[in-house]
């Protein structure tokens, strides 16, 4: 059931075209994350949702409530659109005591006393602020902090909680702890979420679904898992964990590495799926972890030298120099594996195909 | 032959004593990186050996020279004496001066003929890979390069030695991995001594030959190859500052080593002594997770997909433990666990701690 | 290595020498001129009298003028707090048009001296000559003078006109550095912009406000120029006014000069006062509203007050700005003051004869450009070591020689001009009164503050690392510095010798003090020539003054612009 609809959504400043006819849906109480490099419109996008960003074109929807339409010259506020939002820089008042930055929204829609009370405990109270209600915010932890503007969105019930890139000012230990809470949140009270991240593990862990960007347009849309599985493209897949890209062209029937040439045949066995057949640019797409060392005989293996090899601890680190390109494994420290300078073969135990080279 | 050696240091500021006592010796050619917490006085050290701090007591030693000296004669040699190159965490690079104008400048200092400094400069602005780039300011250029100058103006004079206080710490993580490579590549080609001071665990690991842990105190814990360090930890504080570490209570009864609050027996490798209160160290790999066979039972309390990684906060009577598993692994080998499955943990390896070891870290 | 090169601890080194410079040039600079008022103030006839320090006060005249100050100070600051906070929250969260222009034109009365625009003030609004009193009167039938500039209303108002830019300046930072989410967020919880402005920007901007606010208290309580102007005529003095009277009528008596460093004891404590309750306000209340992504603010949509409200602005800049310097320029024109403003009698025969034969006047621009030469050559460069030796050295003590330092910041113009002639009236054995070194020593004493902010903000600029790297490059401390340190804080250096060139140009508190008949400030010569009734001549000099001033401060932006770039 969708609940939140952006429809042919387009943002222009200037010449620039930082948003491009976006198109989604977002059920009630699902938990929707906008993931993509830092200038690729998520947050533009999140804002337009608010409303701290005019269209240029397309509509924006609430159930059946029409938030921004410019071709409709309608715009609904901010102030009264009902959502909960929480930024980046926690944005809460320095100036009021943590019971009053939580009190505020309710305040402001003039409700009774009583009420106002009993709203600002329980949202104090599902975010572990109870102790804290009577100090100044400047005397919180940066979790502690988010946790007053986790509060203060949570106050008003709304139906759709925004959050921009709401831990990536916390160290790594508490994002994670918050994510959790997050969550519990939204399992506890049921508002939708729109999730603007840069972090592919945070949005992995949070969402129900992903949307990918980059640079105002849609990449993919789907379930972390789907995603994970089969990523649309080559964007999608250098951008959700470590990578490597083996380009290589078609001739004659036969795959060839690029470069020097085009010389280096690719092993037979090691073949694109039917459809990417005959397309004279590819690449290989394959993850660090995802690439095992074999004995040089293995028909489906690539061979290379090992240029660098770097024990980190938990993985032992290398680079594989194949042709001019090169390729990096991880491997477990149990792992046995070549020395550096050592020829070696590799076999990828999940190749991914996608046409036209990486850069 | 030792190019360092710190003899019986000590340093305080104020009421803060940073070190006491402390001995080092650093060997000719050798990459050494000195592995800390932020706060151990680790770069106190490094700045001590560079002159721009005096220890209070101990001596130092260059290249045999006495270059401090605490103890008898009160004397020290200037930095600019001391014939070191050092990088700084935050470039220092001259923001005044162009990319030449600032590798050249220990060369003019030592007042060699122009057309020698002029050579020296370019191959080294070469060796670091900033050719064409000598006429930029710092302003024009990116961290990384700006780091590059700094470290070719720290090896352009032929130093013996070359000190490097956190120098990729400001960099992203994307090219402080690159540089990594590039400092050990450039270390080998001049046969330079290097002395890395860092927080980063996996810096260390990856470019020295030596590592010396410290704690928060300034105490060294192990000195030892990276090998030594990660696998042959020599107590709590070592093992847990090396990686992501998890630790399980583990109780003696009879001649039986018993997991947390329950009776689940330990049927691996057994600790050494006769304490009663234990506590078994181990990573996320030494953990093989199956659904059923051999090994203790556990439940998955939380279950998180990261992408590439599956992660599991697992329980097994009273004991929590961290574990990742490979998604694409979890996927072929039906590991992928929900919260509140049951799941049969077994170990390849296990370090053992005293109970009262692990507390003392715990507590600091 | 060589073992030459080994240096025991207990040598005296650069550093050494830097620091007894520095604490040399503070102590007889700054410090024994203050502290010689206190002494005077309190020690009369060989022993600590209190008694004597009531007495003064409470004589008539001396109390009187310690109210007037109170009172005008107050009225200048709270007028000045309003307006300042109301342009800047204009001219950054609404969608006013012509922002940028509006908000350079309010900065303008920064670098134009109040005293000048006194004058100007006084030409168009004394009560029965003023150029506005007399058209209302002749041409619109009203019989009495519309507004009487020599009231401490007028006072404050004049005051105000000049003042603001402190609060506006303050308060236009903060809230162009404030996190717009924090905004935001009170919107996305339902509240308008108007709930908004009130609930949460300016409660967070409150401490700004404040700061500003002080800041002017400080300075219209010292302030010279203005009263001096303007309140004579009606016998409104204040304290600034009323030590320059005493001393200047007197000639210098000691019984004068007690009654000065009373009342400048009075300023000097008051200051103080006023310091540390800024102090305090910053560092309690000053909220970190300083945010991580930067978006545009919020801008208030004035619709219908869009176009009155430009109007007014531009109404506000045209008549505080505009109108009183057009006076000055059109009255430094004129034959004989009096005269209509007709083309047969405006010349620039005036302005020919202040520059080319008036010997007074020549000598006066000559003076006023070679002492704020010196002056700011002089303190650029200690005011550079001496904030090396507080940003950079780490020795003991420093934190007296920052106070030293900063002291004449708190300390009013007045009362280092009586502490100059106590200190260097041959009591000790050297006797500047009547020269220009006087007035040269003055000027260091008051503008070093100047200097150390400047330099101090450069030095912080300039990590230890820097210089530490040229250490270990094989540089000695005296070449790091040479090579490293010294061209880095070359545009510190400029903006001071700016900051203390350009306002000595017009300075007349302390002048108005130490001058000679020989030794007229361009100031002090506006000032005595409008006193002795010669006003177009005055006026004339005026218009040279605001030329120069306009011109230098032109050049000043040309630089900063450069070395921002």
């Amino acid at each position: 059931m969708s609940y939140v609809r952006l429809v042919n959504v387009t943002k222009r400043f200037g010449d620039v075209t930082a948003v491009d006819n976006l198109n989604f849906e977002i059920g009630k109480g699902e938990c929707f994350s906008m993931l993509g490099p830092s200038g690729c419109g998520k947050t533009t996008t999140l804002r337009m949702v608010a409303g701290f960003e005019d269209l240029s074109d397309g509509e924006v929807w609430v159930g059946d409530n029409l938030m921004s339409s410019p071709r409709k010259n309608h715009y609904l506020p901010p102030e009264k659109r009902n959502f909960g939002m929480v930024f980046q820089a926690f944005a809460v008042w320095p100036h009021m005591s943590v019971y009053d930055n939580v009190a505020f929204p309710l305040q402001i829609r003039k409700l009774p006393k009583s009420e106002i009370e009993q709203r600002t405990t329980d949202a104090l109270k599902a975010t572990n602020l109870l102790s804290a209600a009577n100090e100044s915010p400047d005397f919180l932890s940066g979790g502690g902090k988010q946790r007053v503007a986790l509060a203060r969105a949570l106050a008003i019930n709304p139906d759709v909680m925004l959050l921009d890139e709401p831990l990536s000012s916390l160290d790594p230990h508490l994002r994670e702890e918050m994510r959790f809470e997050i969550k519990e949140l939204q399992q506890k009270y049921g508002f939708s979420i729109i999730y603007v991240t840069h972090d592919q593990s945070e949005a992995m862990a949070l969402s129900d679904r992903i949307m990918v960007m980059k640079l105002g347009v849609m990449q993919q849309i789907d379930t972390p898992l789907n995603i994970y599985n089969h990523p649309a493209n080559q964007f999608v897949f250098s951008f959700i964990g470590l990578s490597n890209f083996l380009n290589v062209v078609w001739r004659d029937g036969k795959l060839y590495l690029k470069g020097e040439g085009d010389k280096l045949a690719m092993p037979d066995e090691l073949v694109p799926p039917e459809d990417l057949k005959g397309e004279p640019e590819l690449s290989l797409a394959s993850r660090p972890s995802e690439i095992n060392f074999t004995s040089m005989t293995d028909p489906e293996a690539l061979h290379g030298v090992v240029s660098r090899k770097a024990f980190l601890g938990e993985i032992i680190d290398y680079q594989i120099k194949a042709g001019e390109q090169t390729l990096r494994v991880q491997k477990g420290r149990r792992d046995p594996g070549p020395e550096a300078g050592e020829n070696c073969a590799v076999h990828f135990e999940r190749p991914f195909w996608y046409k036209g080279h990486a850069k | 032959m030792d190019i360092i050696r710190v003899e019986g240091v000590a340093k305080a500021y104020g009421d803060h004593q940073v070190h006491e006592d402390l001995t080092l010796a650093i060997k000719k050619g050798e990459c050494f990186t000195l592995l800390g917490p932020s706060g151990c006085g680790k770069t106190v050290l490094l700045r001590m050996i560079a002159g721009f701090e005096s220890p209070d007591a101990g001596k130092i030693y260059i290249d045999d020279t006495l270059v401090s000296d605490a103890d008898d004669s009160h004397q020290e040699i200037p930095p600019e004496n001391r014939g070191l190159g050092v990088v700084f965490q935050d470039y220092a690079v001259w923001p005044h001066m162009t990319v030449f104008d600032n590798v050249a400048y220990p060369l003019k200092i030592a007042k060699r003929p122009k057309d020698e400094i002029k050579k020296k400069v370019m191959d080294m602005i070469d060796i670091v890979g900033m050719h064409g780039l000598e006429k930029r300011l710092p302003s024009e250029l990116s961290g990384g390069q700006q780091q590059r100058v700094a470290l070719a103006r720290a090896l352009v004079g032929n130093p013996s030695l070359m000190l490097l206080d956190e120098p990729l710490s400001n960099l992203d993580a994307n090219l402080r991995e690159e540089m990594r490579f590039e400092i050990k590549e450039l270390q080998r080609k001049l046969d330079v001594t290097v002395l890395y001071v860092t927080h980063d665990q996996e810096i260390g690991l990856a470019i020295s030959d030596r590592v010396a842990i410290m704690n928060e105190h300034g105490k060294i814990q192990q000195i030892g190859t990276p090998w030594e360090i990660f696998e042959k930890p020599v107590n709590p504080f070592v093992f847990s500052f090396m990686g992501i570490a998890n630790f399980m209570a583990v109780r003696r009864e009879g001649a039986d080593y018993v997991v947390g609050t329950g009776n689940q027996v330990v049927p691996w490798e057994k600790p050494v002594g006769e304490d009663r209160q234990w506590s078994a160290g181990f990573r996320p790999s030494d953990v093989k997770l199956s659904r059923s066979g051999e090994g203790l039972k556990g439940v998955v309390k939380r279950a998180n997909f990261l992408g590439a990684m599956m992660d599991y906060l697992i329980e097994i009577d009273g004991e929590h433990l961290r574990t990742s598993i490979e998604t694409h692994r979890a996927l072929t080998q039906d590991l992928m666990f929900k919260a509140g499955e049951t799941c049969v943990v077994s170990f390849l390896n296990l370090l053992w701690f005293r109970a009262e070891e692990l507390q003392e870290v715990v507590k600091e | 290595m060589s073992t030459s090169s080994i240096k025991t601890k207990s040598s005296i080194g650069v550093g050494q020498i830097i620091l007894f410079l520095s604490v040399a040039i503070l102590v007889i600079v700054v410090a024994f001129p203050v502290l010689l008022i206190l002494f005077n103030a309190f020690w009369v006839e060989g022993h600590f009298n209190l008694k004597n320090v009531i007495e003064v006060l409470s004589e008539p005249d001396t109390f009187k003028a310690l109210k007037n100050s109170l009172i005008i100070a107050t009225g200048t600051t709270i007028g000045s707090t309003i307006v300042g906070t109301f342009f800047a929250w204009l001219v950054t969260r609404t969608d006013l048009p012509h922002k940028t222009f509006m908000k350079s034109m309010f900065l303008v009365p920064f670098m134009l001296p109040s005293f000048i625009g006194a004058m100007a003030w006084k030409m168009l609004l004394s009560p029965n000559a003023g150029f506005i009193n007399q058209f209302f009167i002749h041409h619109l039938g009203f019989t009495g003078p519309v507004f009487n500039i020599y009231s401490y209303l007028g006072i404050s108002t004049v005051e105000v006109m000049y003042l603001f830019p402190f609060v506006f300046i303050q308060v236009c930072g903060a809230l162009e550095r404030m996190d717009p989410t924090l905004e935001e967020s009170a919107r996305i919880s339902g509240a308008g912009l108007l709930t908004i402005t009130r609930k949460i920007t300016i409660p967070l901007v409150l401490p700004s406000i404040m700061s500003g606010a002080l800041l002017i208290m400080l300075y219209s309580m010292a302030h010279f120029g203005t009263v001096a102007v303007l309140g004579i005529e009606n016998g409104i003095y204040n304290i600034p006014t009323l030590i320059y009277e005493r001393i200047h009528q007197s000639g210098g008596s000691f019984a004068s000069i007690r009654t000065g460093t009373v009342l400048a004891t009075v300023l000097v404590i008051s200051a103080a006062i006023i310091i540390w309750a800024q102090r305090t306000i910053l560092g309690k209340g000053h909220y970190q509203i300083i945010g991580g992504k930067s978006f545009r603010p919020m801008e208030l949509k004035l619709r219908g007050l869009r176009m009155p409200l430009m109007i007014f602005c531009l109404a506000y800049i045209a008549f505080t700005i505009v109108l009183p310097t057009v006076v000055i320029f059109l009255v430094g024109g004129l034959k004989t003051y009096g005269l209509s403003f007709t083309p047969e009698n405006l010349s620039l025969d005036n302005y020919k004869f202040i520059l080319f034969e008036y010997q007074v006047t020549r000598d006066a621009i000559f003076n006023s450009v070679t002492l704020g030469f010196s002056a700011a050559i002089i303190t650029m460069f200690a005011g550079v070591m001496i904030s090396y030796v507080i940003v950079k050295m780490k020795v003991r003590g420093k934190g007296i020689l920052e106070f030293l330092g900063m002291l004449p910041f708190s300390v009013p113009g007045s009362v280092i001009a009586l502490g100059v002639i106590l200190a260097w009236s041959g009591k000790f054995g050297i006797n500047l009164y009547n020269t220009v070194w006087i007035i040269l020593l003055a000027y260091i004493a008051r503008y070093m503050a100047f200097s150390l902010k400047a330099n101090s903000a450069a030095l912080e600029q300039v990590h230890d690392s820097l210089v530490e790297a040229a250490r270990s490059c094989g540089a000695t401390m005296w070449q790091s510095l040479k090579d490293i340190v010294i061209p880095l804080v070359r545009p510190g250096m400029l903006a001071a010798f700016f900051l203390i060139f350009l306002p000595s140009l017009r300075e007349l508190t302390v002048s108005i003090m130490l001058y000679a008949p020989t030794t007229r400030t361009i100031g002090v010569a506006i000032y005595t020539l409008n006193e002795d009734g010669e006003t177009v001549i005055s006026a004339a000099l005026a218009g040279i003054a605001l030329i120069i001033i306009i011109v230098g401060q032109t050049i000043i932006n040309h630089f900063t612009k450069k070395e921002g770039a």
